[in-house]
């Protein structure tokens, strides 16, 4: 027995069977503008700079075929293997740590607090700031002597730090200007999962005497746990491609202890004009890029996929 | 056109004269300037108060000349960045393009992005007769011409390196500035007093441009590095001791963070009268004497480097302003070049406190100096560091490589790294680099 779906299918096959050239070659030209622009804006620029990689060249030099020796030499490279690291722990904590401040920070908005309306816009106002300009503000308030920071710490009795400016603090202190400036985001997106749950589910927990931890963990979570994906694929794509607040606030120093790959790349291709070795690393990246964007995509998947047989 | 002739620019910059900048109008006076009238030219300049001084007057060039320019100002990274990629294209959009010579001097001699001048600087129809070689300071020469001899561009603005000292902070323990590096590290220790908030010394610890700091060091041990020959010298004992000094004054008498400390950390601590020397360039004098930014006008020394073991030096960075091999107007693009370095304009720079000229006849005119802003002292310290200026960083190809590498591993150095490993290292690390610039 046919399903539905065959039987609206059949008859619209049967009218205009989708075989013979004539078809084809009329579909053709609404393809090639698309092609077209894929092409030139996507495949073109990566195709070159796979070609690229495959070869020494420096700006103004000569160019000579090198195979896979800038990816052999990507192997030994200390500072671009620290890099990489440093790339993994500064996305890790920048997206866990505006995750749960904008997971609480949704929580609280969602209740019904005094200035609600007011509160939330001043809340996402980081958001809208220009990155250099946070960048700089937040560098004078870093600053071990003159920061407001430091000062800020000496009235509650701790000792000054060096923030940005020592090796072992400056990655938590990158994160801080990030969190401080993405939680809003999270909590926009936590909020919109939070107004889309329904009220019985807390009124039976309530009757079957659940504690607000309790509803939170079995009913709020789950609920939102596909929202929370959302944020997290959106984080860890930002977290990974950023530049502009490292570069602006310490230029992937102390030494190359805030080096991230993007940097570094930057220093190789743009100031060091090594084009060759500048794409291999944009390469090597890419790859990353894509590789932990699928594994986010297949969490999502499965998330949503749980979602649906909790529903059934 | 505009109806101003020679003749009346010139009884204009007379006026300009009275007004105190003065000591410059008749470079002026032999040159064939409206040969090229009616030719437009593009000026590629470096976000800075060199180019800002270019651009504010640039319609009296045009008046001079009948030269019309359309220039643009670039904050220095990208500045560097858009005339590589457009040198490199072979078809540059700009006529003249200021460089930075201790950064790009041997990169674009290599790809021969320059056009050499020195045939110019031979035509009287096209030079004024004051505007000599023998005018422009040792470092300037060295920075402007090949190794063939051929003057590549015009030595425009020369930084040495020198070192501000607060009076006040020196009075106060009774202590004297130091002739000598040993000296330098006793004077230091002896003004820091953390409990107090005051330190001793401070310079960049950034890395690369923590380099400066190190080389200047590493001048006073008598040794460049790199070589006449091309080797490099950063692991040689003077090199690990010039490390070992970086080391010593930036961690036991430095603030703390300076390892991310760049000149503007260096500047806004020493400003606020808390630091008892600060090691820097000349060009960031001007803020340390404008009483809306500073705590210390007036109580700020100029002192030129102490001596180190073996020599006396200042290490020495610049800007030159050449006309690009590409350019079709190469004579028009000359006149500019020269008009920028006139003595004119660079009296007015260095009466604006924006850039010190590498022409001698500029520092030593008396009219040009009364007009300066700055103290009679931070003038007569530029003068003498004129006089034992070396190179600061060494002329290859592979610069900003070269600041990272040894920049890293002298930051290290304020994480407590052992000098000798760290400079090994960053040399082991380097000379395949500087190896293959070599062979492209």
């Amino acid at each position: 027995m046919s399903t539905i779906a065959e039987r609206q299918l059949t008859p619209a096959t049967e009218a205009a069977p989708l075989t013979g050239a004539r078809p084809r070659s009329t579909y053709w030209p609404f393809v090639v503008p698309a092609v077209a622009v894929v092409g030139s804006v996507i495949v073109f620029p990566w195709a070159f700079t796979i070609w690229m990689s495959l070869h020494e060249w420096t700006v103004g030099g000569a160019r000579r075929f090198a195979g896979l020796s800038n990816y052999l030499r990507l192997v030994s490279d200390e500072r671009f293997l620290t890099s990489v690291w440093q790339t993994l722990i500064y996305t890790l904590l920048a997206v866990i740590l505006p995750l749960i401040f904008g997971t609480l920070a949704a929580l609280i908005f969602n209740s019904k607090v005094p200035l609600r309306g007011i509160l939330r816009g001043v809340f996402v106002m980081p958001m809208m700031a220009t990155p250099v300009a946070i960048a700089l503000v937040w560098t004078m308030m870093f600053h071990p002597q003159l920061g407001v920071l430091n000062y800020l710490l000496s009235l509650v009795g701790i000792g000054p730090q060096a923030w940005v400016f020592s090796p072992s603090t400056v990655i938590p202190s990158l994160v801080l200007v990030e969190t401080w400036q993405w939680t809003p985001l999270v909590m926009l997106i936590v909020l919109g999962g939070l107004a889309a749950i329904p009220t019985e589910p807390y009124e039976s927990a309530a009757i079957d005497g659940a504690n607000v931890l309790q509803r939170f963990r079995y009913i709020t979570l789950p609920m939102i746990a596909p929202f929370l994906m959302v944020a997290v694929i959106i984080r860890t794509i930002d977290a990974l491609k950023s530049f502009d607040i490292i570069y602006a606030i310490t230029q992937g120093g102390p030494g190359t202890a805030s080096e991230t790959i993007n940097l570094y790349l930057y220093s190789v291709a743009f100031a060091y004009y090594d084009v060759g070795y500048g794409s291999a690393i944009a390469v090597v990246f890419f790859a990353l890029v894509i590789g932990l964007s699928l594994l986010m995509l297949h969490l999502r998947q499965r998330t949503k996929w749980t979602e649906l047989q909790g529903g059934a | 056109m505009s109806a101003v002739t020679r003749r009346t620019f010139l009884a204009s910059t007379a006026a300009a004269a009275a007004y105190g900048l003065s000591g410059a109008t008749p470079a002026f006076a032999d040159v064939n300037w409206k040969k090229y009238a009616g030719t437009k030219i593009g000026v590629n300049l470096v976000k800075s108060p060199r180019g800002d001084v270019l651009q504010k007057f640039e319609k009296e060039f045009t008046d001079l000349t009948g030269i019309q320019v359309s220039s643009e100002q670039t904050p220095e990274q990208q500045q560097r960045q858009k005339a590589v990629i457009e040198l490199n294209s072979g078809a540059p959009s700009f006529d003249v393009i200021h460089i930075s010579y201790h950064v790009q001097k041997r990169q674009f001699e290599k790809a021969n992005w320059l056009a050499d001048l020195s045939g110019f600087m031979k035509n009287p129809e096209l030079t004024d007769a004051t505007l000599t070689e023998s005018d422009f300071s040792q470092a300037g020469l060295l920075y402007a011409k090949n190794p063939q001899g051929q003057m590549l561009s015009l030595p425009f603005s020369v930084d040495y390196w020198m070192v501000y000292w607060n009076k006040d902070l020196f009075a106060k323990k009774g202590l004297a500035y130091p002739q000598t590096f040993e000296e330098m590290v006793k004077v230091a220790e002896a003004l820091t007093d953390p409990k107090e908030g005051t330190y001793g010394f401070v310079a960049r610890g950034l890395k690369n441009a923590n380099v400066p700091v190190w080389t200047s060091f590493l001048l006073g041990y008598g040794v460049d590095p790199v070589d006449a020959n091309g080797n490099l010298m950063t692991d040689t004992p003077e090199a690990i001791e010039a490390a070992k000094l970086y080391q010593r004054l930036l961690t036991k008498s430095a603030p703390q963070g300076v390892a991310g400390f760049n000149w503007s950390e260096c500047q806004s601590a020493f400003l606020q009268g808390k630091v008892g020397m600060w090691l820097d360039g000349v060009g960031f004098a001007p803020p340390l004497e404008d009483p809306d930014r500073s705590r210390i006008v007036g109580k700020v020394g100029y002192g030129v480097m102490p001596k180190g073991p073996k020599a006396q030096a200042s290490a020495t960075f610049g800007d030159g302003i050449g006309v690009t091999s590409a350019s079709k107007n190469k004579e028009a693009a000359y006149l500019y070049c020269q008009w920028a370095i006139s003595k004119l304009m660079g009296a007015r720079l260095l009466q604006a406190g924006g850039g010190v000229p590498f022409r001698q006849s500029i520092l030593n005119d008396a009219e040009t100096r009364k007009g300066v802003k700055m103290p009679p002292a931070w003038i007569d310290s530029v003068v003498e560091s004129g006089k034992i200026s070396k190179l600061g960083l060494p002329v290859i190809q592979p610069v900003t490589e070269f600041r990272d590498v040894i920049g890293i591993g002298l930051t290290n150095l304020l994480g407590g790294g052992d000098p000798a490993t760290e400079m090994k290292k960053a040399t082991e690390q380097f000379k395949p680099i500087l190896e293959r610039s070599e062979k492209a």
